[in-house]
């Protein structure tokens, strides 16, 4: 088991996901409240990284990271060395990478918020704004806290961005993933087991909390819907 | 189904008014096309309320809420213009419309919409924003009392029956002080005795502010239990506006009519109660007729409005007895009119005019006719009192 890539992995996954947190919340409410003709392009952009060969996006990224690019030299002047290979150019990475797995919970629960508790909230003097920090973003706790989660999760096994934009430089860009990709390289297949069984379980561990609190824990107001909890079980 | 009656009679209450509650009208001229489920109508509407109650009533569909929305501003209309006290919130001319949030105009849905993860409390108080802890908490505390909630404030709406929940939402609305409310069926789930006891408090209220009220029902004993202006919205238009027994009542305008679901409505004087028995005695205004009806709340002498379903009638050829039924009234019949599988016969009784429903088969076994002689058949609990 190789610490060292867990704990990277760990720090990757937790610094991304909580920014995706502050970047995904105003995308989220704009691609909710919208009403832009051409919103759906939009959409469809934020959910390309769902689609896309990790690989696709991989090369884009380090294009856009390279000292070619007016981004990579931009802060080659800031900080004397390029975005390409390094942890900061991962978690930029992975920020695209993990994008609609924060987004899209965040706008679906955004956007089961009953309409006419917004008209109520702006009839008692709440501007929007106001109006989504006290009303939407409370109501949808089930969203975020699913949001923050998947995005976690998906993070935490991403391959192909890493392999891209970071290489495999150990305590730098070698995440866990990776990591089990080098041992299986090496037909070290103990060692791979290992890592991938604790990918595994705190993979499952993740979404199981994320089903259990939409199932039982935080949508108990008990008027509103549930959201991230429909289906034809239902 | 009878309204409680209370006759508001003795002194007002002092009007101590608030320089904050000016009174204010409310004057409105707008076109909008909306849809409802029979297709796309157009609501174009020009009217000018005052401070007090107006009923704006009409079946579902009418255009209430779409009018209501864009009054509001959580809805544009296509053009016009909306102004309260001489201020614009929206003249499509000058380009003008101010954001809902910034009117100050209370709305209360006909779902309520309390905030679900907020108290009763934290509910009443979300529009008090602008002041201090302090402050708000003192009057939202003052309206929880005033509604009689105050013991439910830390629960959340879930936690509550209907009737504290329209109170809740009643009360958030009010303590903002809103140049005007809006009332999309706020009593419509509720039961009677709740419904006239929240109805004293709206009253009381606008006693102290005095600004319009628009109160939306589709129900007819509301109308009459308010018994204020009444406007009748139907298919977007307004096709009557006055004193409900004159919209009402007079109008064969068969919307009317049909949506009050009153087909007669008569003035009376009560002339005896028989609390025994549960019932009391009451004559019609035009004529000498006089009726036995379920007892309400009434003095001898004082007046109201009984109203009797069309279809609850019964009409014999000969004299009948042996019937529980207490009013059995002699008459002639003036007129009968088809429409479609119902026939609707106008009965002369001394005087009153009642309109009957009858099937076709019972016009023909019947014989029914102009000018045949008959006796209209009324049970004392299809006498519906309302008050004036």
């Amino acid at each position: 088991m190789n610490w060292e890539a867990f704990w990277l992995t760990v720090r990757l996954a937790t610094i991304v996901s909580s920014l995706l947190i502050v970047i995904g919340i105003p995308i989220a409410y704009w691609l909710t409240y919208s009403r832009w003709r051409w919103k759906f392009l939009v959409e469809a952009a934020v959910a390309l990284p769902i689609v896309l060969p990790p690989t696709v996006l991989g090369f884009y990224v380090l294009v856009a990271l390279g000292s070619r690019s007016p981004l990579g030299r931009w802060w080659e002047s800031l900080t004397g060395h390029t975005l390409a290979f390094t942890f900061e150019g991962l978690v930029i990475g992975s920020l695209l990478y993990s994008l609609p797995f924060a987004v899209q919970p965040f706008a679906a629960s955004f956007g089961t918020v009953d309409a006419e508790l917004l008209g109520a909230s702006a009839s008692l003097g709440h501007s929007p704004l106001q109006t989504f920090r006290r009303i939407v973003l409370p109501l949808s706790k089930a969203g975020l806290v699913t949001g923050f989660a998947l995005s976690f999760a998906h993070t935490l096994g991403e391959f192909g961005v890493v392999l891209m934009v970071g290489g495999n430089i150990p305590g730098v860009t070698r995440t866990i993933s990776i990591d089990i990709y080098d041992q299986v390289q090496t037909a070290n297949y103990s060692s791979a087991n290992q890592t991938a069984i604790v990918l595994l379980v705190i993979s499952f561990l993740l979404l199981s909390v994320v089903f259990g609190l939409n199932r039982f824990g935080l949508n108990r107001n008990g008027l509103n819907r549930r959201p991230g909890a429909v289906g034809p079980w239902q | 189904m009878a309204v409680k009656i209370t006759l508001a009679a003795g002194p007002a209450p002092s009007p101590s008014i608030d320089p904050v509650c000016i009174s204010a009208d409310l004057e409105v001229r707008i076109r909008k096309r909306f849809l409802n489920p029979e297709g796309s109508f157009i609501l174009n509407v020009h009217f000018r309320v005052l401070a007090g109650f107006t009923i704006l009533f009409g079946a579902s569909g009418a255009g209430k809420t779409t009018l209501l929305d864009c009054i509001a501003g959580l809805s544009d209309p296509d053009d016009g213009r909306i102004a309260i006290g001489g201020e614009d919130l929206y003249d499509s001319e000058k380009k003008r419309n101010i954001a809902a949030w910034k009117r100050r105009i209370g709305y209360v849905h006909q779902d309520l919409a309390l905030f679900p993860h907020l108290s009763a409390e934290e509910n009443v108080s979300y529009g008090l924003r602008t002041l201090g802890a302090p402050e708000r908490k003192k009057r939202s505390r003052e309206m929880l009392e005033s509604f009689r909630i105050d013991h439910l404030r830390d629960r959340r709406p879930a936690q509550i029956s209907g009737g504290e929940r329209q109170r809740v939402a009643l009360a958030r609305a009010l303590v903002t002080e809103p140049r005007a409310l809006l009332l999309d069926e706020p009593l419509a789930a509720l039961d009677h005795p709740t419904k006239s006891s929240l109805i004293a408090d709206l009253r009381d209220w606008n006693q102290q502010h005095r600004v319009p009220i628009l109160f939306v029902t589709h129900n007819g004993e509301e109308v009459f239990a308010l018994g204020d202006e009444v406007m009748v919205l139907d298919a977007g238009r307004i096709v009557a506006q006055g004193q409900p027994h004159e919209v009402m009542r007079a109008p064969r305008l068969e919307t009317v009519a049909h949506l009050s679901g009153f087909e007669n409505i008569f003035d009376a004087t009560v002339l005896a109660l028989h609390e025994a028995r549960g019932t009391m005695t009451c004559r019609l205004e035009k004529g000498e007729l006089e009726l036995e009806t379920p007892l309400v709340r009434a003095e001898v002498g004082s007046h109201l409005r009984v109203g009797v379903r069309a279809g609850d009638l019964l009409l014999a050829t000969e004299s009948p007895h042996g019937l529980s039924a207490r009013n059995i009234l002699p008459g002639t019949i003036r007129r009968l009119v088809q429409r479609d599988v119902v026939v609707s016969a106008l009965v002369d009784c001394g005087g009153t005019e009642f309109e009957v429903h009858l099937t076709l088969a019972a016009r023909d076994a019947l014989q029914l006719g102009p000018g045949k002689s008959v006796w209209v058949v009324v049970k004392t609990h299809s006498c519906h009192l309302m008050g004036m």
